[in-house]
């Protein structure tokens, strides 16, 4: 292989020879950026979730109607926007909106976390109302029978059973966000997919730049897919457990 | 042998009506709750006990009417409405255990969470209870791996470890298969014996007659007989008593 390089195997090669610290470095803002933002984004969709899923039709008092009324409009207005409107307009308005009304110009990497957490905290708050709702009322009953109050019924019954349900999830949206960090280009984020558009650019080699970049994020996914599945087994808990060595007999006398 | 009646009930439900929509469940209800009461409530099927029951603890809001306890009216607020329960438990046909705890975790859920005693203090209450209904070998057991009979009498160790001063239990053995219904009754007739004061919905004829103090026959949203078990399986004033109770007493 002296020269130029070819055919379609030498060409690749030699783009990974040339190209690798790039894609190494365009990797590693992919993940940073879609780990960073599904992250938070899980936290911004627990909240706006649990605020979603309040009972408002057994709320007995006015003022608390009132008080929760004002925070799910603004939770609905929220998720039907950034559920509305694809990933990529949001990133042009978001990040140049920021600096046409704020006068505030955001780093391309921080404003593509920004825009993941917006874009997945919406579509989480779907799912983490839909979990909390799928839970037996019956945990709540009981909970409410113990004399349990809301906030630890929440952390202690609740949440943790929607968290189970919700996990694969949760692993779908940072899967997705992997593949969809490549949209953040249009912002000069130099991530996986911006970084190609120079390593293809140079030698006009679109079809082999970017078959090493398809590679790539498949690797990725696959990956993790299979990291979420080990959490997913985690999760799902043992099948035996172990019985202590005492008596079960049912003593007669109170 | 009704020296109670002189004293305060703990719990006084007044002129109790409950209304879902248009239906009305539960007409006028009336009655007195002492300490010491083993009270069973009996009827047929959508005769409203549970509704009464779930009254009694605000897991349903009642339309008209009130609920004292020790005088003191119950209100639906959450705040008081779950001061109210930490005293009052209530033992479900469903177990309603946390899926997501083990047994001894669902026990420590009441005293350590609720009623905040210390770690050491909810261990040992938890496990008193739990040797009491026999469920002591199952503390690391999550509910899903443990039978129906199992489930509801880490149930009812849970609702003890609160140490409530009434225990309501709606249908404790209704999901059950004959023998677990026997292992449950086995625990709620200690308990009864131990002078635990009881509110028992049950479709379970024998143990009503046989460990309750007292027998309250509902139909239709009223109560028709209000009676110990002696007087009402035996001697049964009103005709819609009779009738329920004809199936039994012939069998």
């Amino acid at each position: 292989m002296t020269g130029s390089p070819n055919n379609f195997f030498e060409w690749i090669i030699f783009l990974i020879q040339q190209y690798h610290t790039y894609y190494l470095q365009g990797l590693l803002t992919t993940l940073q950026t879609s780990l960073a933002g599904t992250l938070l984004g899980c936290l911004m969709g627990f909240v706006i979730g649990i605020i979603q899923a309040t009972d408002m039709k057994n709320q007995t008092s006015r003022t608390k109607k009132a008080l929760l009324f004002v925070p799910r409009f603004i939770s609905r207005i929220y998720v039907t926007i950034f559920r509305g409107t694809p990933m990529i307009v949001q990133a042009m308005v978001i990040y140049y909106g920021f600096s046409q009304m704020f006068g505030l110009d955001l780093p391309s990497f921080q404003a593509a976390i920004l825009i993941i957490l917006l874009n997945s905290g919406a579509y989480m708050a779907e799912t983490v109302r839909g979990g909390i709702n799928s839970i037996d009322p019956g945990q709540i009953e009981g909970a409410k029978a113990l004399g349990m109050n809301y906030v630890p019924m929440m952390i202690h019954v609740i949440l943790p059973q929607t968290f189970k349900i919700i996990a694969p999830q949760i692993g779908n949206t940072f899967v997705a966000n992997i593949k969809d960090t490549s949209v953040l280009n249009v912002i000069s984020v130099t991530e996986l997919f911006y970084i190609t558009k120079v390593a293809a650019g140079t030698y006009f080699r679109m079809f082999e730049a970017y078959t090493i970049t398809a590679a790539i994020y498949l690797t990725l996914t696959l990956i993790f897919n299979f990291l979420l599945r080990l959490l997913e087994i985690y999760l799902a808990g043992k099948d035996s457990y172990e019985v202590l060595p005492v008596s079960h007999e049912v003593p007669t006398e109170g | 042998m009704r020296m109670t009646q002189e004293r305060e009930p703990v719990i006084r439900v007044r002129n109790l009506k409950k209304s879902f929509g248009d239906h009305l469940v539960l007409e006028d209800i009336s009655f007195d709750l002492y300490e010491g009461d083993v009270v069973t409530i009996i009827g047929s099927s959508g005769s409203g006990k549970s509704t009464l029951l779930r009254c009694i603890n605000q897991l349903e809001t009642p339309t008209a009417g009130e609920i004292l306890y020790h005088g003191e009216p119950v209100s639906c607020d959450a705040a008081s409405a779950n001061r109210f329960r930490a005293q009052v438990g209530m033992v479900f046909q469903s177990f309603n255990l946390f899926n997501n705890m083990t047994v001894f975790d669902n026990c420590m859920a009441g005293v350590h969470l609720v009623k905040h005693k210390s770690k050491e203090y909810s261990t040992e209450v938890c496990m008193k209870y739990l040797t009491k209904v026999g469920m002591a070998p199952y503390v690391k057991a999550k509910p899903h791996q443990l039978s129906g009979g199992m489930k509801q009498r880490v149930a009812i160790a849970r609702a003890l470890a609160m140490e409530p001063e009434v225990l309501l239990f709606d249908e404790p053995t209704s999901a059950l298969d004959p023998e677990m219904v026997g292992e449950v009754l086995q625990v709620m007739k200690a308990l009864a014996s131990g002078g635990l004061t009881m509110v028992v919905v049950t479709h379970e004829m024998a143990f009503a007659r046989d460990v309750s103090t007292r027998t309250i026959f509902m139909d239709n949203g009223f109560i028709l007989e209000d009676a110990p078990p002696d007087e009402l399986f035996n001697h049964p004033k009103n005709e819609r008593t009779r009738a329920f109770l004809s199936r039994f007493i012939q069998g």
